[in-house]
């Protein structure tokens, strides 16, 4: 049984479309890609399931139909979104980011425990707890941006382009701790455009285009398959020849 | 020594405009939402001391109190019936609904209350105290007092507690906010309550020491305008510095150029200031 199911997602803003026919599912425990270029509507796809904008057609979260509820609703039954650009409340400290994070939880006693599970994840943010969130480096801030969404305890976590605008060497070490936090067991939707680095954890992969899936697949089948590449990737695999 | 009294009595005056003020601040320069009709919120305040005062007894605690709650309330309502309406909408659409609400309460006032001049009935604040060889009416010292540690219980209220924080992060970003399980009209319900709270109680602490009219709200408003300007948007602390710096800059000259000179020094220097920084003498640029 999938935990989330999307069915036929359709987003307008005014007359334009911001996706025209997205079909996906996810299911416990994997990580799922949503991969494509500019444009393509992996941020929209991405806020319709979070209830940041309103779509049209189906997004059923564990049997519950949740399409068209209000965000703050959405998060409370454990779907979490961190939003492309991250989005920190920069003119407050790391660990008031962080007690944000946790205010959809239910259980309003679990906050110290997740404080340290994140804590221990990322040691540079409890060395700049009381540091302004608008005064980190841009992987510190990746760091608080994952580590808020955490703090409500997500059964699903969404990101949205986690390595947009990060160094080679972060980028590296963000997806070593998202491979850590699904070891562990997190549910991972996540939007990029790195491809590789996205299919190199996938269990599974949506390719959008202009609004709709154009392919989808199991990672490894869609990093083996060349055209893939070519058309949809726009990785060049003949580069090297002569 | 009159000197020293002058400023003295300049900087107490500036610390109640400086509690109304960082209730406009909330709203406008955390909330983007210009409000006309704060002023008119300082003076329901003097008169709902006023009518407690009258009709139920008590001392500056009880009616503080009841104006700061009466305030509150009504902030509260019109953040529901008319604020959340027009918050989205275009900007005429929020100066005319905060202008006209302005207009119904000051006429209200007038209808209610007269033109007339009023002032509290003796209190046990009356009478006056040397501090050092400086006179000064009780009431006056501990109106000003109290509304500077009121301005530093808003200043910790929005930095030091999780609701604070909430508001707060509803005021930078709103969608993030949502994203956290925050529900952004209980935070703008709750800034409008604090606003026309600070507004509420502020026009108590006025009314101990100075007597008033309906058309107070008019003069308040602007000078509100002034601080929260001097002070950069958003900013209680700034509020505050820019409240003080407001009432001694009044005072001074309204005792060395004369008294009707007060509000034109105070707004030509407003003037001054949007040209020179336009983000507020404290604000960020
Ligand atoms: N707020 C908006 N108003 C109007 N059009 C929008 C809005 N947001 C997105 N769109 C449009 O919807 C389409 C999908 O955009 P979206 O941001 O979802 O793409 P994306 O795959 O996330 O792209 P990127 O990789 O650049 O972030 C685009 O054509 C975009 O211009
Ligand atoms: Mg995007």
């Amino acid at each position: 049984m999938s935990d989330l199911v999307v069915e036929h997602l359709e987003v307008r803003y005014g007359d334009l479309v911001g996706v025209a026919d997205i079909s996906l599912k996810v299911r416990a425990g994997q990580v799922v890609a949503l991969l494509g270029s500019n444009g393509a509507g992996k941020t929209t796809t991405l806020n319709a399931i979070a209830g940041v904008v309103r779509p049209r057609g189906k997004v059923e979260w564990r049997g519950e139909q949740i399409a068209g509820q209000p965000a703050y609703a959405i998060v409370s039954k454990g779907l979490a979104l961190s939003p492309e650009g991250w989005r920190l409340f920069v003119a407050q400290t790391v660990e008031q980011n962080l007690r944000l994070g946790a205010t959809a939880l239910a259980d309003r006693a679990r906050a110290a425990a997740l404080f340290e599970r994140v804590y221990a994840l990322f040691p540079r943010l409890a060395e700049r707890r009381r540091q302004l969130a608008g005064t980190l480096s841009g992987g510190e801030r990746q760091m608080l941006a994952l580590g808020r969404a955490l703090m409500s305890e997500p059964q699903l976590l969404m990101l949205d382009e986690p390595s947009l605008g990060l160094a080679p060497a972060v980028v590296e070490a963000l997806y070593d701790t998202l491979a850590e936090l699904h070891r562990q067991g997190l549910t991972l939707l996540l939007a990029e455009q790195s491809i590789l680095l996205a299919l190199g954890i996938a269990d599974y992969a949506y390719v959008l285009q202009t609004g709709r899936i154009a392919l989808e697949g199991p990672a490894a089948d869609l990093q083996k398959n060349e055209q893939v590449r070519e058309i949809y990737l726009g990785i060049a695999t003949r580069a090297a020849a002569p | 020594m009159v000197a020293v009294q002058v400023i003295v009595g300049g900087l107490l005056l500036g610390a109640i405009y400086a509690l109304f003020s960082s209730g406009l601040t909330l709203i406008w320069g955390m909330m983007n939402f210009i409000n006309f009709a704060h002023g008119e919120f300082v003076m329901l305040g003097m008169y709902v001391a006023l009518l407690v005062v009258v009709y139920i007894g008590g001392g500056p605690a009880i009616f503080g109190i009841a104006a700061a709650v009466a305030l509150a309330v009504l902030g509260i309502a019109i953040y529901f019936s008319l604020i959340r309406h027009v918050i989205r909408g275009p900007m005429l659409a929020q100066i005319l609904s905060t202008f006209g609400l302005a207009l119904l309460l000051r006429y209200t006032a007038f209808w209610i209350f007269s033109a007339n001049f009023v002032s509290l009935p003796a209190n046990a604040l009356s009478g006056t105290v040397s501090l050092a060889g400086v006179y000064l009416p009780v009431a006056q010292l501990v109106a000003g007092i109290v509304a500077i540690v009121l301005t530093i219980g808003l200043h910790l209220l929005l930095t030091r507690t999780a609701v604070g924080s909430k508001l707060l992060a509803v005021a930078e970003d709103r969608t993030a906010a949502m994203l956290m399980g925050i529900r952004p009209d209980r935070m703008q319900a709750l800034a409008w309550g604090l606003s026309a709270g600070a507004a509420g109680i502020a026009g108590a602490l006025m009314a101990i020491a100075y007597p008033w009219s309906p058309s107070v709200g008019e003069t308040f408003v602007l000078i509100a305008f002034v601080v929260v300007a001097l002070g950069g948007f958003g900013s209680v602390l700034g509020s505050l510095y820019a409240g003080l710096i407001t009432g001694l800059i009044q005072a001074v000259s309204a005792f060395w150029l004369g008294a009707i000179y007060k509000d034109i020094v105070v707004y030509g220097l407003f003037v001054a200031l949007l040209w020179l920084r336009p983000q507020g003498l404290m604000g960020k640029a």
